[in-house]
């Protein structure tokens, strides 16, 4: 990805710019002004004194912390205000959080750096610059003490808040220095000396989260829970074909029906009713009409899918390889010759607050109340669609209700609902989409194939491996620049050479990993773990294939291979050695192992399985390692590590979304069966950080559960799982 | 036109007997805490107790409840967040994204009411809503606290705060 340098933001227009970041779709990382200098636009946070853009005191010591990234459960609020306070020296018992909005962070020429959250970034791209900002904070309010008693600064101290002048015993608070400390220069950076993460005292620490009482009580606003006074409600379905066109619709049908107001057509492809409520206007959108002009794709169904993608398998074309030596060489001379073809399926994000956005359009003025992973892409879309210049546009502030991927640079639905607002000029309109629209509209999971050779000599080394997938990219739909001469190695994620991302873990002297395109009619995106959950299926259930071909031990011949990747072997050691790796099981149960890597973490879990005479999979426990580098909250990142399993086992058992007619076919949870609380392994989280990198959290564990799983049923009936999900397969 | 009594105050149901009660809380009564997850009683964000029973709202229709039903949403649940569920859920940081959460609560405070000491398969049995964040181990691991009660609820507030 490129990275524009520091400072550039300034000589880029506004409008290319946040347009752009839409584009983006939260993979790429923008240039930035220095953000920790006090911004004369940024409104005064209740009466506290804003000492920079990060921090803001009250006489009371309460500290507020910025917040830019979005929350949608991962934690990231919590973490990020972490970091400050750490290098603020504050008491965490008085800190509190305000949420920047985009229009405020545009009009401080994006003095709170990017917005976007996805990728696993919201803490290791802003982590440092957010630090700094307390640091800096803290510097101004030990020198304004220091001012204050008129002694040097250096023999000023702080502590929760507290700054102290040992030799005079004299104290005060940061509520009571912070006028002054306002007024004083922000500190020279290069004076800036960041704490030694051994040295933390908040950060680190397993604190709990600060935005929890809410979501006790049923007191949390989400977009979806917005009310606001003359709001109207918008139901929608666009063409259940994607691709297809809104042909024609009977609204005098509906005209009379309770609370209606209004049938309005959303670009070519869609057809909203607004009325009163929203159960109105959804009672009304199912009683409508509709003519669909559903065009070529209707032709299409999970069958020609796969027979297409199938093709990729063999053809002679790709768009990216990764080669080392001569696999197919190897290959060819091989003592023994291990083949496997494995496919995965779409899978959709079904977020449990479904997609919504309330838009209100003035003559010059547009607001926007939505749950949006880009708040920034909110805005840009936000102001496009409703012809309103960016200055003009704010985007309201939701926590999320589950994010996963979904609700990045897309925006679909936020231009949806400014077409429907236009209708109605000064007052709001509520667009809220039904499971069913959510599930038949998504950004899905690429559907992918891979077919994968191995050569094993005579004493059973690997000596050769042939990795080809073939699915769709998620470039060539919502980035296509990221498509370069044809070649898409995002696709390749997990394979990658390079170090410090997706880096592959193995040494295979002669390899070859390469991937076809084949984009089908279906829209893609990213899906929490985006590509390695599906190339860490390929390659651990492989290289499973590999270890038990070759009459190895899967941890024994795995670790052979990693004598180059130490951090890889690192973390695969800790899951084997918590995950008791060779030790007995009770009778009925068995073992598996998997290790990859994505979002700048290093991954590992071992899962305990048995499978019963009828065939009935039970997963009894999942222990997982991750080296993230540091820990900033180790509860939070084992939650965030449960949570993946859930997400993960859940797609690995059930998750599948069949075309049919060239339309999706699973349109609810009844039919897109989500894993309950029944169903749910004992998990153990084993976070073992090196303290000298900061990787991602929320994505990187999800790629390793499938496949240990999968590599457990391995053990439990002696046949390979390679394709999911679960639920279309006879175990025994 | 249908009564409704909802935290313990009646209101008239000015809506037709089919609107779903889910919505009917959400949209006139203005509570929404309550949330919609999927509309086909498979989620149970929308989860409410009816006379103490655990109720998928969004699969019930206004028309359907009598005047002397008692309704209960999250925001009737307790006055200031002090039922042993809500306790449990606070002392072990179960929410992630919080969206499925007021349902999860109230499902397992019907648990708790009839069932005072709830086995792992009790929990399974009982609670059947959907968690996307994937929460379902602290779930868990609450029920069991709530289930032991004041003293072991002050003992885990207290571990780490
Ligand atoms: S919204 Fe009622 S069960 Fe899902
Ligand atoms: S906490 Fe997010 S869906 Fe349960």
């Amino acid at each position: 990805m490129k990275k524009m340098i520091f400072g550039n933001a300034a000589k880029i227009s506004r409008r290319k710019f946040m347009v752009s970041s839409a584009a983006a779709g939260g993979g790429l990382a923008l240039g930035m002004n220095l953000p920790f200098l006090s911004d004369a636009h940024a409104q005064r946070a209740g009466t506290g004194t804003e000492i920079n853009i990060w921090v803001v005191v009250r006489p009371n010591d309460t500290c507020v912390i910025r917040i830019a990234r979005s929350e949608m459960g991962q934690g990231t609020l919590t973490g990020l205000a972490q970091l400050v306070a750490e290098e603020l020296d504050c008491d965490w018992k008085k800190v509190t959080t305000e949420g920047l909005t985009p229009g405020r962070n545009l009009a401080s020429k994006r003095a709170w750096g990017n917005m976007s959250t996805g990728g696993s970034q919201g803490i290791r791209q802003s982590q440092d610059y957010v630090r700094r900002g307390g640091a800096a904070a803290r510097m101004m309010l030990l020198q304004a003490a220091a001012d204050l008693w008129q002694v040097p600064v250096a023999e000023v101290t702080v502590d929760k808040g507290i700054v102290k002048h040992g030799p005079t015993f004299r104290q005060i608070g940061y509520g009571k220095v912070a006028a002054a400390a306002a007024k004083l220069p922000p500190p020279d950076p290069k004076t800036i000396k960041l704490k030694d993460p051994k040295d933390w005292k908040i950060a680190g620490k397993p604190l709990k989260r600060l935005d929890t009482a809410a979501k006790l009580n049923g007191s949390k606003i989400y977009a979806i829970d917005v009310k606001l006074p003359g709001m109207l409600n918008a139901a929608i379905k666009d063409s259940p074909v994607f691709g297809g066109k809104l042909k024609s619709f009977d609204e005098a049908k509906i005209a009379k029906m309770p609370g209606v107001k209004k049938v309005v057509r959303v670009k070519d492809s869609a057809i909203a009713v607004v009325a009163e409520t929203w159960w109105q206007a959804k009672t009304a959108l199912d009683a409508l009409p509709v003519v669909w002009d559903e065009g070529p794709n209707a032709s299409q169904s999970s069958a020609t899918i796969a027979e297409f993608i199938k093709a990729g398998l063999t053809s002679e074309q790709t768009n990216g390889e990764i080669k080392k030596g001569d696999a197919l060489a190897a290959i060819a001379g091989a003592a023994k010759k291990v083949e496997a073809t494995y496919s995965t399926p779409f899978l959709s994000h079904a977020c449990m607050e479904v997609n919504n956005a309330t838009v209100k359009l003035s003559a010059d003025m547009a607001e926007l109340w939505v749950p949006t992973q880009n708040l920034e892409a909110s805005l840009a879309a936000l102001s496009e669609e409703s012809g309103i210049p960016l200055n003009k546009c704010e985007v309201h502030r939701h926590d999320l209700g589950g994010g996963f991927g979904r609700r990045g640079g897309t925006q679909d639905y936020v231009r949806q609902a400014v077409v429907i607002a236009k209708e109605f000029p000064g007052t709001p309109v509520k667009l809220i989409w039904s499971r069913e629209e959510d599930q038949a509209h998504d950004f899905f999971r690429p559907i992918s194939q891979c077919k994968a050779t191995a050569a094993l000599d005579a004493q059973g080394n690997l000596t050769g491996m042939h990795i080809r997938l073939s699915g769709q990219s998620i470039n060539a739909w919502l980035n296509p620049a990221g498509v370069v001469n044809g070649k898409d190695r995002r696709q390749l994620q997990g394979f990658w050479e390079e170090p410090h991302d997706a880096q592959i873990g193995y040494t295979v002297a002669n390899s070859l990993i390469e991937y076809t395109m084949r984009n089908t009619h279906v829209p893609v995106g990213p899906w929490r773990g985006v590509n390695t959950n599906q190339n860490g299926v390929y390659m651990e259930c492989f290289m499973e294939e590999i270890a038990r071909a070759a009459g190895k031990d899967s941890l024994e011949f795995r670790r052979a291979l990693m004598k180059n990747h130490p951090k890889h072997l690192a973390v695969l050691n800790a899951a084997a050695e918590k995950g008791n790796w060779g030790k007995p099981l009770p009778a009925g149960q068995y073992r598996g192992i998997a290790q990859f890597m994505g979002y700048g973490s290093y991954s590992a879990a071992t899962a305990e399985v048995s499978v019963s005479p009828q065939g009935k999979l039970k997963v009894h426990r999942m222990v997982l390692a991750l080296n993230c580098g540091h820990a900033v909250n180790p509860d939070q990142i084992a939650a965030q590590v449960e949570g993946s399993v859930a997400y993960g086992l859940s797609a690995t058992l059930y998750g599948d979304c069949p075309v049919e007619k060239g339309r999706m076919t699973s349109l609810n949870f009844d039919s897109y069966e989500i894993m309950k609380i029944a169903e749910m392994p004992k998990v153990e989280t084993v976070i073992v950080p090196t303290y000298d990198f900061w990787g991602g959290v929320g994505e990187p564990t999800i790629c390793v559960v499938a496949p240990a799983v999968l590599n457990a049923v391995f053990a439990a009936t002696g046949k390979p799982v390679r394709s999911l999900p679960l639920k279309d397969i006879k175990l025994v | 036109m249908a009564k409704l009594n909802i935290n313990g105050r009646v209101r008239d149901a000015n809506v037709p007997n089919d609107t779903p009660l889910l919505w009917f809380i959400r949209e006139q009564v203005g509570l929404t805490g309550t949330k919609y997850g999927c509309g086909v009683a498979q989620c149970g964000a929308c989860s409410v107790h009816i006379n103490g029973e655990v109720q998928r709202s969004c699969s019930i229709r206004v028309g359907d409840i009598k005047a002397t039903d008692k309704i209960v949403t999250i925001e009737g649940l307790s006055a200031t967040t002090s039922h042993p569920v809500q306790q449990a859920w606070a002392a072990l940081d179960v929410p992630q994204c919080g969206y499925c959460q007021s349902g999860q609560i109230m499902a397992a405070a019907a648990l708790l009411a009839k069932t005072k000491k709830p086995t792992d398969s009790d929990i399974d049995q009982a609670m059947t809503n959907i968690c996307r964040c994937g929460t379902y181990q602290r779930i868990r691991a609450a029920v069991h606290l709530a289930a032991e009660g004041r003293s072991a609820l002050n003992r885990a507030s207290k571990a780490r705060s």
